[in-house]
């Protein structure tokens, strides 16, 4: 479990965030949602330590950034995997090198074993013949597919991704989706995503905190998002002509259920 | 402006005191070492080669017609142009030159990987990201710039030689023994450890550049410009300050 307690950020006197509290739970896949410029990656930042808030604090399962000294940070970093906003993978490793980097770096596995790993997680992703190629030689789905295999090659217990769907077609998006939902799941990670998508909101929020310029104005899940009373979050959810149809239809029941 | 210097020149040294650091894994460092030397130094021969050859030749004609005097001996346009490369040539022209080929090269890789996130992704791993990317650089560069020097020096050298041989501006004897005489084995050392020096302001601020990038692909470019500026005028600096310390 993650625990964010009143954090505030600014940028050189510019206030980004305003004291933002929010819990993210473990085994659960846990959404930041909010329009682009809200500050969700700065506030991911923030939780993983890449950028220091000037007021609140981190909890990670009840250990506290903020206290901890060098190597209790290293430590808790080689529990974290993030998958980047641009994925962020090595232009000049391949697809195997990208996964067998933090392995590399600090599995105590030999080297046939880090081997396997990486397969196991390249497989795990549903990546097939794309060991030997460079990131600039597959497509951007399949990118995201390689980050993942790379964040959670050293079976991390909290996974961040920043916007795992942004630039990707709604088809892939739910792969995509379906793919960190699984993951979470099955090792009980604590998993928290950034997005604007409401594909992704619908399809796998258990727990989603919206982010309306740098305030967080409501936390809630897919269940009960529809049924919000908070102005910024409606104007969110239904700004696109398809959810406005929704909301048509969701006005109507409800009409019908109070006659 | 002063103060904006000031504070530059400490976030620096702050940078250096992240590259310098022991790498987390030795072997990985070693293989990143290797790479960066091939890519840095292996790479850099042809051009060195080719710039040294004109570079001797046009030295060597500019020598011959220069010096016409019948107070002169014959054999001092091979001893100019040996001293010339040897002293200035190989060592400061063909740093600013590599400036230019190793310095946009590091700062634009770099940059890259800053505004790509994959600086901040080795940082989430846990990686000392500075010290992992930029100390292969310039150790690795360190230690091939001396043989970019002397290939330098000899290719130079050998410029001389062609105009010699190919031309009626002067005997190949007199050239071969114009090289030959008067020969200050320190000159050579001087050449070295100068190109040491600059070798390393070329890549560390190139690799600083780079490693502070913010924004997106204009500020790369922006980035390796200004490393290339910096460094080339650090290099000058440098070379006025080291001769006067070595030469002396
Ligand atoms: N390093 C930075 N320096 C200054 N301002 C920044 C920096 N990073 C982000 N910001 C500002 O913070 C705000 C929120 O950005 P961001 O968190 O990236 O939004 P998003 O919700 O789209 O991820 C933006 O207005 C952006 O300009
Ligand atoms: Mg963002």
């Amino acid at each position: 479990m993650i625990k964010a307690e009143n954090i505030s950020k600014w940028f050189d006197g510019q206030r980004i965030l305003y004291d933002i509290n929010a819990t993210f739970e473990t085994g659960k896949t846990n959404l930041i949602i909010g329009q682009s410029g809200s500050g969700k990656t700065v506030f991911m930042k923030c939780l993983i330590g890449l950028l220091q808030p000037e007021e609140g604090q981190i909890l990670y399962d009840g250990r506290a950034i903020r206290n901890m000294n060098n190597d209790e940070r290293r430590l808790l970093r080689t529990e974290i995997g993030m998958l980047f906003q641009g994925s962020a993978l090595f232009d000049n490793e391949t697809v195997l090198g990208n996964v067998m980097f933090p392995l590399k770096m600090f599995s105590p596995l030999s080297h046939a074993g880090q081997l396997e790993r990486a397969q196991f997680c390249i497989d795990r992703v549903g990546l097939t013949n794309a060991n030997n190629k460079y990131p600039s030689e597959i497509s951007g789905g399949m990118q995201k597919r390689v980050a993942i295999a790379r964040a959670i090659a050293l079976n991390p217990k909290y996974l961040f991704c920043d916007e795992p769907n942004s630039g990707l077609d709604p088809k892939t998006s739910i792969l995509i989706d379906e793919l960190l939902s699984d993951i979470t799941h099955e090792y009980g990670m604590t998993t928290i995503i950034n997005t604007h998508d409401m594909n992704s909101v619908l399809g796998i929020g258990e727990n989603i905190v919206f982010i309306n310029k740098g305030h967080c104005d409501w936390i809630g899940n897919d269940k009960n998002i529809f049924r919000s009373k908070s102005h910024s979050l409606n104007d969110f959810v239904f700004a696109s002509k398809l959810f406005q149809e929704v909301k048509l239809v969701l006005e109507r029941e409800a009409d019908y259920k109070a006659q | 402006m002063i103060v904006s210097s000031i504070k530059t020149f400490g976030k620096y040294c702050m940078f250096l005191t992240q590259v310098f650091r022991t790498p987390d894994k030795w072997r990985v460092f070693f293989s990143n070492l290797l790479f960066e030397i091939n890519k840095l130094g292996v790479d850099s021969i042809p051009l060195v080669l080719i710039i040294s050859l004109f570079i001797g030749a046009v030295i060597c004609i500019q020598m011959t017609l220069n010096i016409v005097s019948p107070l002169i001996p014959s054999y001092s346009t091979g001893l100019a142009t040996r001293e010339i490369l040897l002293l200035e040539f190989s060592s400061t022209m063909m740093c600013l030159i590599l400036a230019g080929k190793v310095g946009s090269n590091i700062a634009s890789e770099i940059g890259t990987m800053r505004v790509t996130e994959q600086i901040d992704a080795m940082d989430i791993m846990g990686i000392n990201s500075a010290n992992y990317i930029v100390m292969p650089k310039i150790m690795g560069f360190i230690l091939f710039v001396p043989v970019l020097c002397v290939f330098s020096m000899f290719f130079g050298l050998v410029g001389g030689w062609f105009i010699a041989e190919f031309t009626s501006m002067l005997t190949v004897e007199n050239y071969i023994f114009g090289i030959q005489s008067f020969f200050n084995e320190w000159y050579v050392w001087y050449g070295i450890i100068k190109t040491v020096v600059f070798a390393f302001l070329i890549t560390s601020i190139a690799a600083f550049y780079g490693y502070y990038v913010k924004g997106g692909a204009l500020e790369v470019g922006k980035a390796s410009t200004n490393a290339v500026v910096s460094s080339s005028i650090l290099i000058l600096l440098a070379d006025v300050i080291l001769t006067k310390l070595l030469l002396e």
